[in-house]
């Protein structure tokens, strides 16, 4: 089969691999007709997430047909599913706590030392990956195998286009979570910093759950268009001073939750941002917070911190202080897709979400390089990039 | 001069009274008393002239299904990946284990504790490679989780703490192998199956 293959720091590669099999009694092999490139691809292809190897196959955002099933799997040959990017077996006391991304059983236990010596515990597999999270195969290549499908995939109506279900494999319930964990009273305001795609979300989805007002921080006009489609209020960092405009905006009290959507390779025209910068160029698996601390310090005294944004490593100039003089409330972790899975599928199936107008680039499979390459270096038009599969039948 | 004289006594007196009332602290607590954690979480390396490893896992299974699973010692190298062979003879069973630098070492052990659903103790006989002990407990979980399973390995090692860290170098030591193992008790208990990340199967 072609599948997308990491070989280094900004060096992936479509390539003709092996066909997976079926391993495991509840294994099933899909044929993926459609795949996208993550953000936090971004971060593979930047090489700042450690526990790479060459040849493992990128890719934790796709759907596509049941083609083969093991004796324990509950699917169906040619039934259509969405894969969540988590692998979660559904019977540790984690998973039986909705607690899905972090579960004991789907990271194999030799790949959960390095994670245990990093973090204190090791969290779920997830597809296409670090193998800190189990070196899965992942999703950008014609069939993926996909471990405790009883448990994961959702199946999809046949009315439903690939592009309305295929973000419930991640970046929607992704954004869904951030707000979740952001504790949304009605009428309250949530800032979000970055809008890439799980900060569009996560402004679609604090609007759904009754926030009085939502305001978007970027600086690509494209993507606070986008935001301010959705029905946010947007500041452009590189216009405006976002500590002072939030005061503004709110009254001088600060907003009542903020998300960081960004993560790690956090932008910024800040002297911290440029410390932080400095210190991941020399490897020392430092994460950027520029944005966290921004949105830590804008955030009103006793108010929630949702981090969804992508961290692997330590932080320097964490603000303790302001965490704990303003009593903050911090929320963040992988997302537990599965249980969110069903409730946003009848969402979309009720036509209450919509996220086609998230993607700006559809592009065959073989030409998976080009979209990293774009996706990274040309944020502002390009939001989004679907992948097609032969399989998919698209045609362009 | 005087009033600097006077504070380096004043900061000596100081000192040898903190002294004292560390000395005083320390005699309240009796030697050797240990605190709650336990033993094979001591900072110490050997027990009288034995390592000793341990590790502990939470299985959502009842007590009966997990003693009973690793009581029948031939399921065992379903989990133990470092375990070649196990055959029984009697009371005795015979273990072929993968040491580090390729070597197989042979050991046999005979039990000493069996308490159904609680306990299963073992100590190796005459003639062993490797002169070790061990058991497995198995305790319920507080808040219905299922059962803690604790395996406590005590083993003396062959050339001492070197051939501790050699073993642990190559991952053949009985710390990890605890570890991984009782982590892959639990995903076969638990899911029926052991997660591997292969995209095929072993060929």
């Amino acid at each position: 089969m072609r599948a997308l293959t990491w070989h280094g720091t900004k060096d992936v590669r479509v390539e003709t691999v092996p066909d997976p099999k079926i391993v495991n009694p509840r294994d099933a092999i899909i044929e993926v007709t459609s795949t996208a490139i993550c953000g936090s691809d971004l971060h593979l292809f930047d090489g700042v997430i450690p526990g790479m190897e060459q040849g493992d196959i990128l890719g934790h955002e796709f759907m596509g047909r049941v083609v083969e099933v093991g004796s324990g799997s509950s699917l169906k040959k040619g039934q259509r599913v969405v894969v969540p990017f988590t692998i979660s077996c559904g019977g540790c006391f984690f998973c039986t706590s909705g607690l899905y991304s972090a579960c004991d059983n789907s990271n194999p236990v030799e790949k959960q030392d390095a994670s245990e010596a990093a973090f204190g515990h090791a969290m779920s597999g997830i597809f296409g990956y670090s193998h800190l999270t189990g070196g899965y195969s992942g999703g950008q290549a014609e069939y993926v195998r996909v471990p405790f499908s009883d448990v994961g995939p959702i199946v999809v109506p046949d009315d439903l286009p690939d592009d309305q279900v295929l973000f419930l494999s991640d970046i929607l319930p992704t954004g869904w979570m951030a707000a979740e964990n952001a504790g949304i009273a009605p009428g309250d305001t949530v800032a979000v910093w970055g809008c890439g795609p799980v900060g569009l979300f996560a402004v679609q989805s604090a609007l759904l759950m009754g926030a009085g007002q939502v305001i978007a921080i970027d600086h690509h006009p494209r993507r606070l268009e986008l935001a301010e489609s959705l029905g946010a209020k947007v500041i452009n960092y590189r216009e405006s001073h976002v500590a002072e405009a939030l005061l503004e905006m709110t009254g001088g009290i600060g907003p009542d939750a903020v998300i960081d959507a960004v993560g790690m390779e956090s932008h910024g025209l800040a002297p911290d941002r440029l410390l932080d910068r400095a210190k991941q160029a020399v490897g020392i698996g430092v994460d950027g917070i520029h944005a966290l601390r921004s949105a830590i310090h804008a955030c009103r005294k006793g108010g929630r911190v949702s981090v969804p944004g992508v961290y692997g490593g330590f932080a320097d100039s964490f603000p303790t202080g302001a965490v704990m003089q303003k009593g903050l409330t911090l929320r963040t972790g992988q997302t537990h897709v599965q249980r969110y899975m069903p409730s946003l599928l009848h969402r979309i199936a009720e036509g209450e979400i919509d996220t086609t107008f998230l993607i700006s680039h559809r592009l065959p499979l073989e030409e998976a390089v080009q979209g990293y390459q774009s996706f990274r270096d040309d944020q502002n038009s390009w939001t989004k990039v679907v992948l097609k599969t032969p399989a998919s039948g698209w045609i362009g | 001069m005087a009033g600097r004289n006077r504070a380096g006594w004043v900061i000596l007196g100081g000192g040898v009274a903190a002294l004292a009332v560390l000395a005083y602290v320390n005699a309240g607590r009796p030697r050797g008393k240990r605190d709650s954690a336990p033993g094979h979480a001591a900072r110490r390396w050997r027990w009288g002239g034995y390592a000793v490893e341990a590790y502990t896992v939470t299985i959502a299974r009842p007590r009966s299904e997990l003693y009973a699973f690793w009581r029948r010692f031939q399921n065992l190298p379903q989990v133990m990946e470092n375990v070649d062979t196990i055959t029984e003879e009697g009371d005795t069973t015979r273990w072929t284990i993968r040491a580090p630098m390729g070597q197989t070492v042979e050991v046999a052990t005979r039990i000493v504790t069996d308490r159904p659903d609680e306990v299963i103790a073992w100590s190796a006989v005459e003639g062993s490679q490797i002169d070790t002990s061990g058991k497995v407990m198995f305790a319920d979980a507080p808040g219905g989780r299922g059962t803690q399973v604790t395996a406590i390995i005590a083993w003396d090692p062959p050339f001492g703490r070197l051939g501790q860290l050699v073993a642990k170098a190559s991952a053949r030591a009985p710390a990890m192998q605890a570890r991984h193992e009782l982590k892959r008790l639990k995903m076969l208990m638990e899911t029926g199956e052991i997660a591997t990340s292969a995209r095929r199967p072993a060929e």
